[in-house]
C-alpha cells in the first residue's frame, strides 16, 4: 500500500512540476485572492492581523478546490484509469498517494500564502511561524477530505458541484485551522483545535482508506 | 398487515400532532420567564431530533448497508435518498423554528453560534447529497456514490450534538435531560414535549414511506418505458 502511494504521489506531483501549473496559475492566483481580500477589507483594516487567518484560509479553500480539480483531472486523462485497473493498484494506495500529493502540493502553496499574510495583512512574523504546524496538520486533512470528495464529484459536472459538496465538509476544519492560528498570534488554547484536525484527518484517512475502491469503481 | 400500517400511518400522524398543537397551544402553561415563547419546545426539539437523529440515522444506516456487498440492494439505496431529502425539509424547519425563537430571546435571527453554523453545514451536506445524485444518470455510480457521501456527511452529526458542550457558545445546553440524564421538563410540559417527538417520528416515517413509494413507482416508469423500447426495436427487427 504504502509503495503504491509513494508511486502514485510521485506520479502526480511529477505531472504538476512539468505542466508548471501550480507555479503560475495557483499559487499567483491565491496571491492575487489575497490581495483582493485586503482590499475588500479597506486599508484600516486590513493591516489588522486578527482578521488574517480566516482571509488566509479562505483563500486556501479556494486553491486546494482548483487543486483538488487537478488532481482528479488528471485521472480522467484517457487511458488512466484503464491503466491503473490493468496494474491491479491497491485502491487504499492511490487513495493515499493523491493525498500525499495535494498535500504536498497545498503545503508548497501555503508558504508563499503565509508569507503574503505577514506582507500584506501585517501578521506576526513569530505568531506565524508558530501556526505552521497546526496549517500543516490542517492542510493534510483538507487534502484527504478533498481528495475523497474529489473522487465523489469526478464526472462532467466537478467544477460546479466539488465546491457544494466539498464546502460544508471543510467547514469545520477550516474553523479549527483558522482558531489555533488565532491561537498561534495571541495566546490561546491551541491544542484543542489540534485534537479536532487530528480526529478529522484519521476519520477521513480511514474512510478514504476503506472506501476509495468503491469510488474507483464507479 | 403492510396494508394495514399503509392505511393507518397518515391519520395517526396528523391525530398525533393535533393532539401536540392542542397540548401545546392550550393546555400547557405559558413559562415563567419566557411565557408563550416557551412553546416552541413543543416543536423545535422535535424537528431536530428528526433531522439529525432519525433521517441522518437511517440514510446513514441504509448506506453502509448498501455498501455492503451482502446486502446491498435497490431498496437501501431508496430508503437512504429519501431518508436525506426528508433530512432537508426537517433540517430547514429547525432552522427556521430556532431562528423564530432566537429573533425574541437572542435579539438576532441568527448568531455565529456552534450549534446553529453545525446545523446549517450539515443541511448543506444533505443539499449536497441530492446535488450529487443528479449529476450522473449511472442508478449504479450514482447509489455507490450517494453511499460514501452519507457516510462521510454523518461525521459530522456527533459534532451538531457535542457542539453545545464543547464550544459552549449562545445555544442553551440539552434541553430534555442534563448530561447525567436528570429530566429538565416535568408534569405536563414533559408529556407534551414527549408527545411532540412521538408525533413527528410518525411524520418522518410517514414522509419516508410516501417518499419511498414515489421513487419506485418511477424506477418501475423508467424500467417500463426502456422495456417499451426493447419491444419496439425488437419489432422492427422481425418486420
Amino acid at each position: 500500500m504504502i509503495r503504491t502511494a509513494l508511486l502514485v504521489a510521485g506520479k502526480d506531483l511529477r505531472v504538476e512540476a512539468r505542466s508548471r501549473v501550480l507555479l503560475w496559475q495557483v499559487v499567483p492566483f491565491g496571491v492575487m485572492a489575497l490581495l483582493l481580500s485586503g482590499l475588500a477589507l479597506g486599508p484600516q483594516r486590513a493591516g489588522r492581523s486578527d482578521a488574517a487567518p480566516g482571509l488566509f484560509y479562505l483563500v486556501v479553500v479556494l486553491v486546494a478546490l482548483l487543486m483538488i480539480n487537478r488532481s482528479q483531472g488528471i485521472e480522467r486523462a484517457p487511458g488512466t484509469r484503464a491503466s491503473i485497473a490493468t496494474l491491479g493498484l491497491d485502491p487504499a494506495g492511490i487513495y493515499l498517494g493523491k493525498v500525499l500529493a495535494l498535500a504536498v502540493e497545498l503545503w508548497l502553496s501555503a508558504v508563499v500564502l503565509l508569507a503574503g499574510a505577514v506582507l500584506f495583512l501585517h501578521t506576526a512574523l513569530h505568531g506565524t511561524l508558530l501556526a505552521l504546524p497546526s496549517v500543516i496538520e490542517t492542510l493534510a486533512a483538507l487534502a484527504a477530505a478533498g481528495t475523497l470528495y474529489g473522487a465523489l464529484s469526478a464526472g462532467a459536472a466537478t467544477a460546479t458541484l466539488l465546491p457544494l459538496v466539498a464546502l460544508p465538509a471543510f467547514a469545520p476544519l477550516l474553523i479549527a485551522g483558522e482558531r489555533s492560528f488565532v491561537a498561534a498570534l495571541h495566546g490561546g488554547a491551541l491544542w484543542e483545535w489540534w485534537v479536532i484536525v487530528t480526529v478529522a484527518l484519521v476519520a477521513y484517512l480511514g474512510v478514504g482508506i476503506l472506501l476509495y475502491g468503491v469510488l474507483e469503481d464507479s | 398487515m403492510k396494508a394495514l400500517v399503509d392505511r393507518l400511518l397518515g391519520p395517526v400522524t396528523l391525530v398525533a400532532l393535533a393532539v401536540t398543537v392542542w397540548l401545546g397551544l392550550w393546555v400547557t402553561p405559558p413559562d415563567v420567564h419566557q411565557g408563550n415563547l416557551a412553546r416552541l419546545v413543543y416543536v423545535h426539539p422535535a424537528l431536530a431530533w428528526v433531522a439529525l437523529y432519525l433521517s441522518f440515522g437511517t440514510a446513514t444506516i441504509a448506506s453502509a448497508l448498501y455498501l455492503w456487498p451482502r446486502t446491498r440492494s435497490e431498496v437501501l439505496d431508496r430508503v437512504a435518498h429519501c431518508a436525506m431529502e426528508v433530512s432537508v425539509v426537517f433540517i430547514a424547519l429547525t432552522l427556521i423554528t430556532g431562528s423564530i425563537w432566537g429573533r425574541p430571546t437572542w435579539g438576532v435571527w441568527w448568531a455565529w453560534d456552534a450549534r446553529l453554523t453545525s446545523t446549517a453545514v450539515l443541511g448543506l451536506l444533505a443539499l449536497g447529497y441530492l446535488a450529487l445524485r443528479r449529476a450522473t444518470d449511472d442508478a449504479h455510480v450514482r447509489a455507490r456514490r450517494g453511499a460514501v457521501y452519507v457516510l462521510l456527511a454523518a461525521i459530522n452529526v456527533p459534532i451538531v450534538h457535542f457542539s453545545v458542550l464543547w464550544w459552549k457558545t449562545l445555544h442553551q445546553n440539552a434541553t430534555v435531560f442534563t448530561a447525567d440524564r436528570h429530566l429538565l421538563i416535568h408534569g405536563i410540559m414533559a408529556w407534551t414535549l414527549l408527545v411532540s417527538f412521538v408525533a413527528f417520528s410518525l411524520a418522518f416515517a410517514w414522509l419516508l414511506r410516501a417518499r419511498y413509494r414515489l421513487e419506485a413507482s418511477r424506477g418501475a416508469v423508467a424500467d417500463a418505458v426502456v422495456e417499451r423500447a426493447l419491444d419496439e426495436r425488437r419489432r422492427e427487427g422481425v418486420v
